[in-house]
């Protein structure tokens, strides 16, 4: 039986693949999306893998920063990123989480002086990146569920 | 200990949390407040922060911190700004942490802060190009206190290293016993940790003490634990941390440290607290040689004295 994709080849973009089920749209806000981008935008959940389900998203005709992408490693650590051109995988790049997570997490501690109203952004010390372990830098509270905290 | 340190450099330098400093460095600190003493006392007057001027911003009560950082600025010739209460300031009207630092930033030379919220300081710093020094963060984190519990042990017990310390009461919402925790591991000394079961360690200061090589015991036993200690640290149970009052009176009166139980403890026991005590430590216990918390509370003096000549780069 021939194999059905679940989603459509893209002749140039970015692919993100190797998601962790379920997050794809906390990727998704992570990096903006759409907000950041006019380009077509296609979301493959709970696809079946080798190593189980996982989800996949599309961007046509846009290759986003690495380095911004490397963000989304806070809740998709096996996340893969495929550059397409011309229907080729051009370059591929495997998520690392940076050394600090600005304004994408808040903090679990409703104290921290970075959910008050200051004019602060959160800011988090990545302390372990696989599984990923961060620190508030302002009161140093460790948020067990991270991705429950994406802003 | 002056003999082996080298001169540190720690001019414009923030005081925020204990662990922002090396085993070194808290040494240099606790020297420069041993010279400190006599200063602190009066007994010896050196103008050495003349025309400097710091900015005292507490927005939680205080007493001994407020107050011996004001002492010690004085004692060192230099002015001291700010308020004990925030109900007169624009904070009132809504003003930021973060704008009244800027002001406080461009009216003196170093700014001292005590706030509710957790990180302050830490934020504080951010906004201000002068020293920031932490005067307490909520629940978070205490330098200065930390500072002068580990001078109180050196200059009672001569060393901080190998004596066996028990930490009692609050140690779940205590911020001076975390830090601590931490800095006493930096030293490797025996820790014992006495509380009633809602008020445990944190799992993460166990888990800091660990990786520093010290492996705390725990126990609510308090008679047990201080037969054969050297130093009993005693915090009070913090009512305006709890989050219900149910909790509080569950746990309030759990351990009472009087004459009776320090029978099982041994002679040069020291006791100690961070103060302010309610009924944790009965007051028949102030007369015996064991209770050291008001020289404790004296002793923040010379170490806040150390802590803004350094800061600020007074010569002394």
């Amino acid at each position: 039986m021939k194999k059905e994709l679940k989603i459509p080849l893209i002749k140039d973009g970015t692919v993100i693949d190797h998601i962790t089920a379920g997050n794809a749209v906390k990727v998704l806000h992570i990096l903006g999306i759409p907000r950041s981008s006019s380009s077509i935008v296609s979301v493959a959940m709970n696809v079946k893998s080798k190593l189980g389900k996982k989800d996949i998203v599309k961007v046509e005709n846009r290759e986003l920063d690495p380095h911004e992408v490397d963000k989304i490693a806070l809740i998709a650590p096996k996340a893969t990123i495929n550059f397409i051109r011309d229907y080729e995988v051009a370059k591929k790049h495997i998520v690392k989480l940076p050394d600090e997570i600005i304004g994408i997490v808040s903090c679990s501690n409703p104290t921290c002086v970075s959910n008050a109203r200051e004019p602060v952004k959160s800011r988090f010390k990545v302390i372990k990146k696989d599984p990923p372990q961060i620190k508030c830098y302002y009161c140093e509270r460790e948020p067990e569920d991270i991705a429950e905290r994406i802003i | 200990m002056s003999s082996f340190l080298i001169c540190m450099n720690f001019k414009g330098k923030d005081i925020i949390s204990i662990k922002d400093f090396s085993k070194k460095e808290i040494d240099y600190i606790l020297d420069k407040a041993k010279g400190m003493i006599p200063y602190a006392k009066g007994e010896k007057y050196k103008d050495v922060l003349s025309g400097k001027v710091l900015s005292s911003l507490f927005f939680e009560p205080s007493t001994r911190t407020r107050l011996s950082f004001e002492s010690s600025m004085n004692r060192l010739g230099g002015r001291v700004i700010g308020f004990s209460d925030p109900s007169g300031t624009s904070q009132k009207k809504g003003e930021s942490l973060a704008d009244t630092i800027r002001m406080a930033d461009s009216y003196s030379d170093a700014i001292v802060v005590r706030h509710p919220h957790e990180g302050a300081a830490r934020l504080a710093a951010e906004f201000a190009d002068v020293p920031v020094l932490n005067a307490g963060d909520g629940a978070g984190r205490h330098p200065t206190q930390c500072l002068l519990d580990l001078f109180t042990i050196l200059t009672e017990k001569k060393k901080i290293k190998d004596n066996k310390i028990v930490l009692l009461g609050d140690l779940k919402y205590g911020r001076t016993v975390h830090s601590l925790a931490h800095a006493l591991s930096l030293y490797g000394v025996e820790l014992t940790f006495v509380s009633p079961a809602s008020l445990k360690m944190p799992n993460e200061v166990i888990n800091d003490c660990k990786e520093l090589g010290v492996e705390p015991s725990y126990t609510s036993n308090l008679e047990k634990a201080i037969r054969d200690a050297d130093v009993l640290y005693v915090t009070r149970i913090q009512k305006e941390r709890f989050p219900d009052a149910e909790e509080y009176n569950r746990v309030v009166g759990t351990y009472k440290i009087n004459n009776e139980l320090l029978k099982n403890g041994k002679k040069d026991l020291i006791i100690m607290h961070p103060l302010p005590r309610v009924t944790e430590i009965d007051p028949e216990v102030d007369a015996t040689p064991n209770a050291i918390y008001f020289k404790q509370a004296f002793n923040g003096v010379p170490v806040r004295m150390a802590l803004l000549n350094l800061v600020i780069g007074g010569k002394l």
